[in-house]
């Protein structure tokens, strides 16, 4: 709650600076730098970030947390951490592109590749030692078969 | 003047830019549901008669579908009783006021600081006039409504590539677009291009017709003028004495209209579920929760995690964990009315029938973020004249809801400053609250430069952490719906389900209220006839 109050008194704070002093330029907050550079928020209906690490930390971390660990209210959200479940590569690609129980097949949002490379970096990450890779075209192989 | 987009805009980026707009309008149709909308199956009070017989149901849930079911069948006589995760009834009617504590998945938690009177819906927050079951309890359970507004003029309309980012009103936007379409009509009227399809009697009427929609002058022309003033409003208003002569405004080019994609953001506005009239409960959405509280609240236990359900020859055992004491208990009933959301549904134990399980299994929720922004004062009312309704915007915030109540308030003010779902939903809930709202509040700067100076506080749901939903609100495919909806609504033993999720109003009260109804008729009729 602190942490809150504190972090949006920093942007009010700095915000007002800007708009005090009007002839410099106004200056962008340093989020907005790296949201470019991990491609979040840049299109509403598709994903368009570059790597399965930022894809994991801006989009999958929404259920799955930061950390990977999962979260418990009146059902839960199973941890991807060290989960034997991802022993499967297509396992994963087939949860991401056809959805499980609540999950939306969030899948159909991302490109082959994106899909694989979420799969990769969550198999060999928190964790999670696979070191098979997922390919695209496996990718596109499951995609295209119900 | 309006500016006009970037000369140098070519095909490819102006179809581009075009495109993202189409995603938008795309993704805000299916945020809303609006593929889904009927009219609602509600047809007057439920009349239960012949008896309960002695009866008992255990509902699980006391959100509105689950308040619902229980006021009728304890008004035709049945032994009810309602268990709830939450410390608060309601479910997704919900409000969050100032001084509510919210924790979401992962654990971070808000305290709302809005000033006393101040709310946002982070759920849902309009009432249809045709949502007949649900108008009827708030008139029942006394309610009190209010008009939403959904189409305001004045409102904006912004992209950040068309007008050099300035955001346009509405009405200038919807008065050009019409009144070109209506030009453009009339001279192929007039040209015969239409004769192949129309008499050149009809052909006389139809331009009539199109001078009087779109404002076109004498000469079925859009241009400046008296006609085109009247739509979209005048550079000098109209006024008395030696001021008194109006000033008409110059329409935008019709290049600049239909490159800017603006025209998009028109036809939400006239879809079945956004025609007036629309309501809010006065108070917001959580009034509907406490009018059905007052009716049946006697029949909840809350703080109660269902963790299974067991169907016997006679009953229904579900056991269930307070989560205050941590103590597992159990309680049964002839029958239960499951309103669990499926996600959580799909985690408890329960003996289904295996078409049942398949069922609560194929129905991915939907994402949604919404971030209710507090500022010291009403400037949109203030500086701008934007009474209520909305915003749209492509950016990720997606659109501005002023609200639509308490006009002219000294003090604080709070605007529902991002509706949004789709990647950038999922984008926004994967933050912490206090990012989700940074973000919100720059991108809201680019239409209102007063945000920065003015803002106070403010909260962000983020659906897929809801700790009792997991999601927004259940989105069927067209297949999941031929193969798994009967499956879903209809008994299975003693169990039948109700929610949204069990309609064709996904995201909508109306869908919980009318499963409920429809679901508790089905089980009264087995009752009697048993």
């Amino acid at each position: 709650m602190k942490k809150i109050t504190l972090v949006l008194l920093v942007v009010c704070t700095a915000t007002m600076a800007v708009a005090h002093s009007q002839t410099s330029p106004a200056k962008a907050p340093s989020w907005e730098a790296q949201d470019a550079a991990d491609g979040a928020f840049v299109a509403r209906t598709t994903f368009a970030e570059t790597d399965g690490e930022k894809m994991y930390r801006r989009v999958c971390a929404a259920c799955h947390m930061p950390d990977g660990k999962g979260a418990e209210g009146a059902g839960r959200y199973p941890a991807l951490a060290n989960n034997p479940r991802l022993a499967t590569g297509a396992y994963s690609v087939m949860v991401i592109l056809k959805g499980l129980n609540g999950m939306p097949p969030i899948g159909s949002m991302m490109s082959d590749q994106q899909v694989a490379d979420v799969v990769n970096y969550t198999r060999a990450h928190m964790g999670n030692k696979y070191t098979d890779l997922v390919t695209a075209a496996e990718v596109k192989e499951i995609r295209e078969t119900n | 003047m309006e500016d006009v987009p970037a000369p140098q805009l070519t095909k490819r980026s102006l179809l581009a830019m075009v495109g993202k707009a189409a995603g938008a309008s795309a993704m805000y149709m299916a945020m809303t549901a609006l593929d889904q909308a009927r009219a609602s199956t509600f047809k007057g009070p439920v009349k239960l008669e012949g008896g309960a017989k002695g009866a008992s149901i255990i509902i699980l849930g006391a959100g509105v579908a689950g308040m619902t079911a229980a006021l009728e069948l304890s008004r035709a006589g049945y032994k009810v009783q309602i268990l709830e995760y939450n410390n608060r009834l309601g479910g997704r009617a919900w409000s969050l006021y100032g001084g509510d504590v919210y924790t979401e998945l992962g654990g971070a938690t808000q305290r709302c600081q809005f000033a006393p009177g101040n709310y946002i819906n982070p759920g849902p927050w309009r009432i249809p006039w045709h949502h007949y079951g649900l108008m009827h309890y708030c008139h029942e359970l006394g309610v009190a409504l209010e008009p939403f507004i959904q189409t305001n003029y004045n409102a904006y309309v912004h992209s950040k590539n068309a007008f050099g980012g300035k955001p346009q009103r509405y009405r200038h936007v919807q008065a050009d677009f019409y009144g070109y379409v209506g030009e453009l009509l009339s001279k192929s009227v007039r040209q015969g291009a239409l004769n192949d399809r129309i008499t050149k009697e009809d052909g006389e009427i139809l331009l009539e017709a199109l001078r009087s929609w779109g404002a076109l002058d004498k000469d079925f022309r859009y241009v400046k003028g008296q006609p085109s003033s009247n739509r979209r409003g005048w550079e000098k208003d109209a006024g008395g004495g030696l001021t008194a002569q109006p000033i008409p405004s110059e329409p935008m080019t019709l290049e600049t209209v239909l490159r800017s994609g603006a025209w998009r953001n028109i036809a939400t506005n006239l879809t079945w579920d956004h025609q007036y009239t629309i309501f809010q409960p006065v108070g917001g959405m959580q009034m509907v929760a406490r009018g059905f509280e007052r009716a049946v609240g006697h029949l909840v236990r809350r703080n109660s995690k269902v963790t299974a359900i067991k169907q016997g020859e006679n009953s229904v055992t579900v056991t269930f964990t307070d989560t205050k004491s941590g103590k597992v208990m159990n309680a049964s009933a002839d029958y239960c009315l499951c309103t669990i959301p499926l996600p959580v549904l799909s985690q408890i134990e329960m003996d289904s029938s295996p078409e049942l399980a398949s069922a609560i299994r194929a129905v991915p929720y939907s994402t949604s973020v919404k971030v209710g922004l507090e500022f010291k004062r009403r400037f949109w009312e203030q500086d701008e004249f934007i009474y209520g309704g909305i915003t749209y915007t492509d950016l990720p915030n997606s659109q501005i809801s002023y609200p639509s109540t308490n006009y002219g308030a000294k003090g604080p003010g709070v605007l529902l400053g991002c509706y949004v779902g789709g990647a950038t939903g999922y984008e926004l809930t994967a933050l912490a609250p206090e990012q989700r709202i940074a973000r919100v509040l720059e991108w809201g700067s680019k239409i209102h430069t007063q945000y920065k100076s003015e803002f106070m506080n403010g909260v962000a749901v983020g659906w897929h952490r809801v700790p009792w939903v997991l999601g927004c609100f259940g989105t069927w495919s067209e297949s999941a719906r031929a193969n798994h909806y009967e499956n879903l609504c209809k008994m299975d033993g003693r169990v039948l389900l109700a929610g949204e999720h069990a309609s064709y109003y996904g995201g909508w009260i109306e869908g919980g209220i009318t499963s409920a109804i429809d679901a508790i008729t089905r089980l009264h009729a087995r009752v009697v006839a048993s």
